[in-house]
């Protein structure tokens, strides 16, 4: 009775403890999108928490379902997270960056200022100190 | 990078006849991922009559991906506890990453790898492709010398390795 292990509790065990921890990752990530102090902080912890919860919770569901078509979906699905939420993330840090949009006050952008008045004109220079 | 999607897609189609055409094993996702990794081992290593550079390549792949997995959970938590504690222990600051990479699809990838990493976060490339700016949360002892030289020998090394 006892020499046969029950499968089902376990993967049930082993996808719950990947599901929870990836939705942990997400709620921290939110609140850290909450109390960051500024856009490009909140960008880098918003983008990342996201991705590995997204790739965790999906890897908890194909071991709880057990089955080869749905693991390879989970793959190619964990892949293309992969590629496109870094650019995704670029692309909106690159466009905030050329709008002005002000980093935080201790930030150190010694030598970042030279490329960013020359490519955003000299009006910018009081905004980006902040 | 051709090589090896013709390999995984001849290894599915085998995998699948082998379910097909036989019950050695039980049909479920363990025993089809451990069939699928036998015939991608297995014709990797007949890549060494007819692509030799395929045949050094993967394993180095594999350890990148490896590596970066790991790097990317690593680093992950240390953001989280950021994150739950009540005081800043961070020093943002932008640094200029001088590239060796020369493609487009080096860059890109480079970009997209130092963003998954937390704590950077890819800004904008010059004109002229040679500069990558990074957002990086932490400086570590060495300042922003110590991030550029980390990020360099650490992604951009071995992502060459890989690519030339």
């Amino acid at each position: 009775m006892t020499s046969e292990p029950d499968y089902l509790l376990l993967r049930e065990i082993v996808s719950s403890c990947f599901i929870l921890l990836g939705t942990l990752f997400m709620l921290i990530a939110t609140i850290g999108l909450l109390r960051f102090p500024d856009f490009y902080i909140r960008m880098s912890a918003i983008t990342k928490g996201a991705t590995l919860g997204v790739g965790l919770i999906l890897l908890g569901m194909a071991i709880y379902f057990n089955q080869a078509d749905m693991l390879l979906k989970v793959i190619v699905i964990i892949t293309f997270t992969f590629i496109t939420a870094p650019v995704a993330a670029h692309v909106i840090a690159r466009t905030a960056m050329y709008n002005n949009v002000p980093f935080w006050k201790e930030t150190r952008l010694e030598a970042f200022r030279e490329y960013l008045k020359k490519y955003l004109g000299k009006n910018s220079e009081e905004e980006v100190k902040d | 990078m051709k090589t090896f999607s013709i390999h995984i897609v001849i290894a599915i189609a085998l995998s699948y006849l082998f379910f097909d055409y036989s019950s050695l094993l039980p049909y479920n996702a363990a025993t089809a991922l451990l069939v699928f990794l036998v015939f991608i081992l297995l014709l990797w290593l007949s890549a060494v009559f007819y692509h030799p550079s395929y045949f050094r390549k993967l394993p180095k792949a594999m350890a990148f991906l490896f590596f970066f997995l790991k790097e990317m959970f690593v680093a992950n938590i240390k953001i989280a506890y950021e994150i739950i504690t009540p005081r800043y222990r961070m020093q943002p600051t932008v640094v200029a990453l001088p590239l060796s990479a020369r493609t487009d699809v080096e860059i890109t990838l480079l970009a997209a790898m130092i963003t998954l990493t937390p704590g950077t976060l890819s800004l904008d490339v010059s004109d002229d492709k040679k500069i990558l700016w990074v957002h990086v949360l932490y400086l570590e002892e060495g300042g922003a010398e110590e991030i550029v030289q980390k990020l360099k020998w650490g992604f951009e090394r071995r992502l060459l390795e890989l690519t030339t």
